[in-house]
């Protein structure tokens, strides 16, 4: 039996703080830690099937034009090589996060250098790497492929429909403060740990493909339609993932490429791409130019708010970075013009890369907010305090939940925030200059269509069951308390069982709506047994407690296996996003507060001290809800100090393509993380009052750095990521 | 990764009759076996050294000391001897790599890491070094981390280590068993080669002959120091590094040994730079002169340029410091 919320409406019943267990909330260990860090835990490339042969892909060395000749006996005759495969369904690009259907298939049409264009099958994985690199490849290049990312002559469009109200211009004009100001930020990779991977099994009738990928539902669809097979023909297995940051929202080639191989050999078939295919032909994030023009009255109310931006990606491909996001209700300002355009190039596809939008638009819009409070002397936090609107300043709806005041406060009291004195390049200590700065953070909240089954067994255990993933965020650890919460059990008495197609399809991970939309399924499957329990037990819902393996109503105490007798109870639930995505302006808030020092002779910049608080509705398990604001905060020194892909101009390949030249923050970049979690109930974000996490703690960390190496030095760095060089032009002499 | 041969030689000379032609030796594999994966070195055979008797840190009869070419940097860096006499070396091992690579590289190995170069490490671009006459990718592509001193028009490469920065500023020699079985001693401020024509070559070793061991001086004393610049804060290659050993004698400086990683094919010194240095009293006025000097030929590509001013703040705060501080 389904039971299906459409959610038009705010949930005000409030009913998980009405739920005895206890459990909601609590900083509970994952379940899955253990496997996890002892090895067990079986992701995608590590199941040991008999007769597994080995797929490397093989990635195009030009950045336009066509594959004219492929020389399969180049490598044919190499020691265990097997097959040479460039077949008309393998897929040239990942798919786009929630597409549903297959991407660009043409793997002989190349349209960027490191597209995958053939994968070489071989006995061993070593043996197919080589033949690999030297299978022999003839094109046809197009000179007009446009490689450098800021070329100007790159072709360009109007994504979507610019915001513009009033006059921005204007606006400027008669500010008593304005800022105006460009930046840049560059491209990024996720770089999950585990690299994208899957190994393809044909019977003849079914494809089962183990994979690492987010969204199962959408996969299968996606999987299904570049081989021409129903989706019913398609068995995706996923239960763990090692990171995801939206690189496995879509199936990618080589999940694609290991199928057609498979159905081609009838053989199970493993590909893995190698580290450097991952950076070269998975997704990245677009690199932006920004362009932010804030004006404000005599107070610093802002008047005019513009946020332009120029994204890139390759033709064909819909997606454009979406900085202006938290841009169009963050801030006031009657006057606004909000635009993107997208160049189109012939890079890699662009494509979520975690928090796509805000991730690097609040960073750019935070430093400029930044550069206004210091053109009016005025404390940045409270800039910020007078800068909350009442409505969504274009469309005029209410906010849902909203404690960004209460973050800046919670934030600014734990760090031992200044705001007194602002003047930049005031504090040193031996050659190191310091300074503090701090950033709002805000997020869209996202729900999505899921669904799950909630069984309540016999003996009193459940089992909670949908193809939702958990790619390190903890949603086997929040859905069994979500259950037992709701079901008055332990969570170690509700079995979660994820990432297999076939179990109902759950929302997938992806924008932070995980826990808020496949959470509301269990949620909906629960509320129905616990009706059909309260009929049991002669009695309504309402008044029925369930706690510690026991019902109780009035005056009556039963044992679940008692008031069961025998049967077991499976409910499914079904949560669909309704009126309410339009009816509230929904986002999930924070404020940053960072300490740095900037060395005074080499322009080195080591983050110190970095406070977040941050609300996002119910919390569901504090401890890994605080797991991913930290992670998030990492994402934030990364792309404020570290993270940029270079490309070389001449011909569109990444010079950096592994973790040793692409930096990502290591331990020693990273201090002390203090997370606060700010608490807040948020009835229109989900009926559990949740909404998501995820993403929250990257949207505007850097920003807070960018602040507070001003304040440090005196140097304004409007060109992330944030390296030594950039810094030394400027830095005073030592 | 291609097909090669393994083998483990019985001793010393044993391993320079297997290192003929396309073979390599392998000690702790940390770089070569990178390579290997991407094709980047393609040895039809590993002589494995790792059971030759070639570890140990002991004293040498003038007072100096003898690291054996396999004793791993971690080992090397955790030496009391090292750390109390040649603290620059510990400092220098400490501020590269990891911990973990650090437990399996070797002292010979280390001298052997070949360059960071992007366009080296990608055999789907042309490199002078990987496949002499190719062409250089990083002349014209991106540099930022390329040489800005000694380079060629065949190569920009630049070295990439540490430990062989400090080494070159305690003027420690390498010592090399030829294929014959005898020995010679090279310093380590000519082991490493400048590019020229022949950017294949990173050093002097010839075929068939293997590091067996860095032997040090005996302890020059004085201050101390390694100050490595790098874009994140560990687990990244210098920029610009600065080893430093600095003797004073009253208020001049007694000597002042300098090695420089990040700015050229090899560890650079200059002993102009050294010389002029050597009896002067501290100043900022002379550090900067002494920059001068070291930066005369100094020539950016583009995206490295910011090395030439990093080069000099560096060398100052290094001198500075070193110094005991100067106005």
């Amino acid at each position: 039996m389904t039971r299906s919320l459409t959610m038009d409406r705010p949930d005000d019943r409030n009913r998980l703080d009405a739920m005895a267990q206890g459990v909601i909330g609590q900083p509970l260990d994952r379940p899955d830690g253990p496997a996890k860090v002892t090895g067990t835990a079986r992701y995608a490339a590590e199941y040991q099937i008999a007769g597994c042969v080995e797929g490397v892909l093989v990635t195009a060395t030009i950045s336009k034009g066509d594959v004219t000749a492929i020389d399969e006996a180049s490598v044919l005759s190499m020691p265990g090589v097997i097959a040479v495969i460039s077949d008309e369904r393998m897929t040239a690009r990942a798919a786009q996060g929630g597409a549903g259907e297959a991407p660009v298939q043409q793997v002989r049409q190349v349209q960027y250098y490191g597209q995958p264009i053939a994968v070489v099958v071989a006995e061993t994985f070593e043996q197919a790497r080589d033949a690999a690199k030297h299978l022999k490849v003839t094109y046809r290049a197009d000179d007009a492929a446009i490689t450098d990312p800021h070329s100007a002559a790159a072709p360009t469009e109007t994504y979507d429909e610019p915001i513009e109200q009033g006059d921005l211009a204007q606006a400027m004009a008669q500010a008593a403060h304005a800022v105006d100001v460009t930046y840049t930020t560059e491209g990024h990779n996720s770089a999950a740990m585990e690299p994208h991977a899957s190994i393809a099994q044909w019977d003849g009738q079914m494809l089962t493909l183990h994979a690492s990928l987010q969204m199962l539902a959408y996969n299968q669809k996606e999987l299904a339609d570049s081989l021409d097979l129903q989706p019913e023909q398609v068995r995706l297995v996923s239960p763990y993932v090692g990171g995801g940051f939206g690189s496995k929202l879509g199936i990618s080639p080589e999940g694609v490429a290991a199928a057609v191989a498979a159905m081609q050999l009838n053989r199970p078939v493993r590909v893995v791409m190698l580290r450097q295919q991952v950076f070269q032909c998975v997704m990245r994030r677009s690199e932006t130019v920004q362009r932010l023009r804030l004006a404000a009255d005599a107070e610093g109310r802002l008047t005019g708010f513009g946020h332009e931006a120029r994204v890139s990606n390759l033709p064909e491909e819909e997606f454009a970075e979406p900085v202006t996001q938290a841009s169009e209700f963050l801030y006031p300002g009657e006057n606004r013009r909000l635009a993107i355009e997208l160049a189109r190039v012939n890079l890699m596809t662009a494509g979520s890369v975690r928090a796509p939008g805000e991730a690097v638009g609040m960073q750019v819009l935070e430093s400029a907010m930044d550069e206004l409070a210091n053109a009016m002397g005025l404390d940045p936090v409270e800039l910020r305090l007078r800068n909350i609107p009442d409505r969504h300043p274009s469309e005029g709806i209410p906010y849902s939940s909203r404690k960004l005041a209460e973050c800046l406060k919670a934030g600014a009291d734990r760090f031992g925030w200044n705001g007194a004195d602002r003047r930049p390049a005031q504090r040193r200590e031996g050659e190191w200059w310091i300074g503090t700065g701090m950033a709002n953070a805000c997020r869209v909240h996202n729900i999505n269509e899921a669904q799950a089954s909630v069984t309540l067994m016999a003996d009193g255990t459940a089992i909670v069951a949908s193809d939702m993933t958990d790619i390190g965020t903890g949603t086997y650890a929040i859905l069994g308390q979500i259950a037992g919460e709701m079901l008055g059990l332990d969570p170690t008495d509700v079995l979660v069982q994820l990432g297999d197609t076939d179990l109902p399809p759950g929302s997938g991970s992806g924008g932070s709506w995980g826990a808020a939309s496949t959470g509301s399924a269990v949620f909906e499957a629960c509320e129905a047994i616990r009706e059909h329990l309260a009929e049991r037990l002669g009695t309504t819902e309402a008044e029925l407690t369930l706690k510690d393996g026991f019902a109780t109503a009035g005056n009556r105490r039963v044992a679940l296996p008692e008031l069961l007798a025998g049967a077991e109870v499976e409910r499914t639930g079904h949560f669909k996003p309704g009126e309410i995505t339009e009816a509230f302006a929904a986002a999930m808030y924070g404020a940053f507060f960072a300490e740095v020092a900037v060395n005074a002779y080499t322009g080195e910049v080591r983050v110190r001290r970095f406070t977040g608080a941050f609300s996002m509705g119910r919390v569901l398990n504090a401890k890994t809800a605080t797991s991913q604001c930290m992670g998030g905060m990492v994402w934030g020194i990364g792309s404020a100090l570290t993270e940029g892909l270079t490309f070389d101009p001449r011909d569109g390949h990444i010079v950096n393509p592994d973790l040793a030249e692409y930096h990502i923050p290591v331990n020693l970049d990273v201090p002390h993380l203090d997370v606060v979690l700010v608490d807040e109930r948020d009835p229109a974000g989900s009926p559990l009052q949740a909404k998501g996490v995820g993403e929250l703690g990257i949207c505007g960390a850097a920003g807070a750095i960018n602040n507070a190496i001003h304040h440090a030095c005196g140097v304004r760095v409007r060109s992330f990521p944030m390296t030594p060089d950039k810094l030394l032009a400027e830095l005073p002499d030592p | 990764m291609r097909p090669f041969q393994y083998m483990r030689p019985e001793g010393l000379d044993h391993a320079g009759q297997l290192l003929r032609d396309g073979a390599r030796p392998i000690a702790g594999g940390t770089n070569l076996l990178d390579l290997m994966k991407l094709e980047v070195e393609a040895p039809d055979r590993l002589v494995d050294i790792n059971r030759l008797p070639l570890g140990g840190i002991a004293p040498t009869d003038d007072g100096g000391v003898r690291i054996g070419a396999l004793v791993t940097n971690s080992a090397c860096a955790a030496d009391l001897q090292i750390r109390r006499d040649y603290p620059v070396l510990a400092r220098a091992i400490l501020a590269g790599a990891t911990f973990q690579l650090r437990n399996m590289a070797t002292t010979g190995g280390n001298l052997c890491q070949r360059t960071r170069c992007y366009y080296f490490t990608n055999i789907d671009q042309p490199c002078n070094k990987r496949q002499p006459g190719s062409g250089c990718g990083a002349i014209g592509g991106h540099n930022r981390i390329h040489a800005i001193l000694g380079a060629s028009d065949a190569c920009i490469a630049t070295y990439p280590g540490d430990m062989a920065v400090a080494l070159a500023a305690l003027h420690a020699d390498v010592e090399i068993e030829r294929p014959d079985g005898t020995s010679r001693t090279v310093p380590v401020r000519t082991f490493h080669r400048l590019p020229g024509d022949t950017p294949d070559l990173d050093n002097v070793l010839e075929a068939g002959e293997v590091i067996t061991a860095v032997i040090l001086p005996p302890p020059a004393g004085g201050t101390q120091l390694y100050r490595k610049v790098r874009d994140r804060s560990s687990y990244a290659f210098a920029l610009v590094s600065v080893a430093a050993v600095v003797r004073m004698d009253g208020d001049t400086i007694g000597s002042a040994a300098l090695a420089f990683g990040g700015l050229a094919h090899k560890p650079w010194h200059d002993p102009r730079v050294e010389q002029l240095l050597a009896g002067q009293r501290p100043s900022d006025a002379l550090f900067h002169q002494a920059a001068d000097l070291l930066l005369e030929d100094a020539e950016g590509q583009g995206e490295n340029d910011f090395k030439i001013p990093l080069t000099r703040r560096t060398l100052l705060a290094s001198l500075r410091e070193a110094t005991g501080g100067a106005a």
